[in-house]
């Protein structure tokens, strides 16, 4: 598993030359997310049926498909975000390097230490500063630093989101002071100043105009020397520009599960995928 | 003409106002010269207005422009008759109780007081360590029971506890002060009153109103946040003390403050549960303490020969009361412009 792990990692490493600048991210191995006969349910509605696919580290996965397919109830499964929703259900198993993430005896609150999310719309904590707000997911899990070594994993992770030199002088402004494609960059050095294993990105970059979301794609690549990266998105260029590999979620109809229809590498999905839908969905005739 | 009809005649800028304030006008000088009633001659003086703005308007503006003249003078007409009893109110309150708004109002009390003189200093300090023991009280217990019912609660607990704190805001004051008093006559025996026993009769009262405003402040606050601080691995606890009460913080403060404006001009369970007194007792503990309302009412009420100087008292600590509210509104309004944090999905 680990050997695995860490030839997927190193083939990640060469293949992907970061586009933006020198990289401010250091190669780490993280680890693999297996995801096998996964159901999840809104109370009695059946919202996603038997998804089977391992998520390989350190490479960026994108799921696609049209709106109401279950992409976002999956990625939410991930990190036991969906079970936080009034009547929502999970069967099934999701192994993080081999560790069963819903095993009876695992904290939900411990999983997410480790699997970070970045939301649709950036929701800095109105009432935090910049720097607070980068810096609390470590004060408020209590995971004791002291000032000196806060104040270099805030810059850090400042750096590693691009955000750094736009925002240096003024660390103690309140976060919600940025725009918006700021703001998305400072939810990401929040995210990944807590040092998570993946980092789920729910349309990271669909509220953002071309120049941030170009910035987000070029950040993923980066990232993803460090982290496993999975992302939605309905933009099926990004999905070919920033992925490694690409799940495809369809339903059969309204009121029916949505299905993983085909996972593959990227480039096979987008040049040759196996099955007609996907192909029609790519192509745009439909969804 | 174009069919836009931009050079439209219109109504001169002063139009919409001349008719109203004739008809004032012309209202006032009727109301002193004639003994028509005051009400029959304003209800005139809006009638007679808003036909003359309609009929004005129709004839040079058109038939749409003409109703949307007729709406603003209704509309501002009612606005007007919302806030001249306020405004009546305020007024008397100010007139009245100016007389004896003075410095031995504020540093001298009833005690042994015949006659003028002497002031409201033990009403004050009641009024002030009666509401301050019940803020104490109820701010604690209403911002936890809305933490419980909007961040944990669920099922039928949650339905009925928001069933009772709804019962509970309309309970009567009388019905609250009854309550305090039989409660604390069955540890001190009959008969016993005690500036707690004010506060815990306020607190009934006040608990509801925080509960409400504090539940309502946390449904603002955006689910995205407390999502977020999920998704970085914090505890549902730490997230509503560090996230979510931060963000809510200053509409909740602006929800006590209302709470306490409410339950600071209580004059009933008051009267039954702390009493009169005229000399100074800051002990809510011990014997029996005077509120500012229940000063006022007793002064009112009991008034000796001759009767001025204790109705001038009266309206005195009237206008103690306002200026004390007003207070704690301005005191509220600080906070939320200076803490109040832009919430935004």
């Amino acid at each position: 598993m680990t050997e695995h792990a860490s030839t997927a990692a190193g083939e990640a490493a060469a293949t992907a030359a970061p586009r933006g600048g020198a990289a401010t991210v250091e190669a780490v191995a993280a680890k693999a997310v297996e995801v096998s006969d996964l159901n999840l349910y809104y109370g009695d509605f059946h919202a996603v049926k038997d998804v089977n696919l391992r998520i390989e580290p350190n490479a960026v996965t994108a799921l696609i498909g049209s709106s109401g397919c279950g992409k976002s109830t999956f990625l939410r499964s991930l990190n036991r975000m969906h079970e936080l929703v009034p009547g929502g259900r999970v069967e099934g198993s999701i192994r993080l390097d081999g560790d069963d993430i819903y095993a009876p005896d695992v904290d939900p609150v411990a999983v997410r230490r480790q699997i970070g999310m970045v939301f649709q719309a950036p929701n800095p904590f109105p009432t935090m500063s910049i720097y607070d707000n980068v810096a609390a997911g470590l004060k408020l899990t209590r995971r004791r630093r002291d000032r000196a070594g806060l104040d270099e994993i805030v810059e850090r992770s400042l750096r590693q989101a691009h955000l750094w030199d736009e925002v240096k002088d003024r660390l103690d402004r309140p976060g919600i002071g940025l725009s918006g494609g700021q703001q998305q960059r400072l939810c990401i050095a929040r995210t990944i100043a807590v040092e998570p294993e993946v980092v789920l990105m729910d349309e990271p970059a669909s509220a953002l105009d071309p120049i941030s979301t170009l910035a987000i794609e070029d950040l993923m690549i980066e990232l993803k020397e460090r982290y496993t990266i999975v992302i939605v998105t309905h933009n099926m260029q990004q999905a070919g520009r920033a992925s490694d590999y690409t799940a495809f979620f369809n339903i059969a109809g309204v009121g029916e599960p949505g299905m993983l229809v085909e996972f593959d590498t990227t480039e096979k999905i987008f040049s040759n995928p196996s099955e007609p839908a996907t192909e029609d969905y790519i192509s745009g005739r439909f969804g | 003409m174009s069919t836009l009809d931009v050079m439209r005649p219109s109504l001169p800028s002063w139009g919409p106002w001349a008719p109203p304030a004739a008809a004032l006008a012309a209202a006032v000088a009727l109301a002193i010269a004639t003994d028509i009633g005051t009400g029959v001659l304003l209800v005139g003086a809006v009638v007679v207005a808003a036909a003359v703005v309609y009929a004005w308007s129709r004839v040079v503006e058109g038939g749409r422009r003409a109703l949307d003249r007729l709406v603003t003078v209704l509309v501002a007409s009612a606005f007007a008759l919302a806030v001249i009893p306020l405004i009546s109110v305020l007024y008397t309150v100010i007139v009245k109780g100016a007389e004896r708004f003075d410095w031995a109002f504020f540093t001298e009390t009833g005690r042994n007081v015949v006659g003028a003189g002497g002031g409201a200093w033990h009403a004050i300090v009641g009024t002030l360590v009666i509401t301050g023991v019940a803020t104490v009280a109820s701010v604690p217990i209403g911002i936890m029971a809305a933490i419980y019912l909007q961040e944990y609660g669920q099922g039928r607990l949650k339905r009925w506890l928001t069933f009772f704190v709804d019962v509970m805001t309309g309970i009567p004051s009388i019905v609250a002060g009854l309550f305090a008093f039989a409660l604390f006559a069955i540890f001190f025996g009959p008969g016993v009153r005690m500036g707690v026993m004010g506060a815990v009769a306020l607190s009934v009262l006040m608990i509801p109103i925080v509960v409400r405003s504090t539940e309502e402040m946390l449904k603002v606050v955006p689910n995205g946040l407390r999502e977020a601080s999920y998704a970085l691995g914090v505890p549902k606890w730490r997230t509503v003390v560090s996230v979510v009460l931060p963000t809510a913080l200053a509409g909740i403060v602006t929800g006590v403050m209302v709470a306490v404006a409410r339950v600071i001009g209580e004059t009933a369970p008051l009267l039954i549960t702390t009493g009169t007194i005229t000399s100074l007792n800051a002990n809510p503990f011990s014997g029996r303490m005077e509120p500012l309302p229940v000063y006022a009412y007793s002064q009112y009420k009991h008034p000796g020969v001759p009767p001025e100087p204790y109705f001038a008292r009266a309206w005195a600590a009237a206008l103690t009361l306002i200026a004390i509210v007003m207070l704690l509104n301005l005191v509220a309004r600080l906070i939320y412009k200076r803490f109040g944090t832009e919430i935004r999905g």
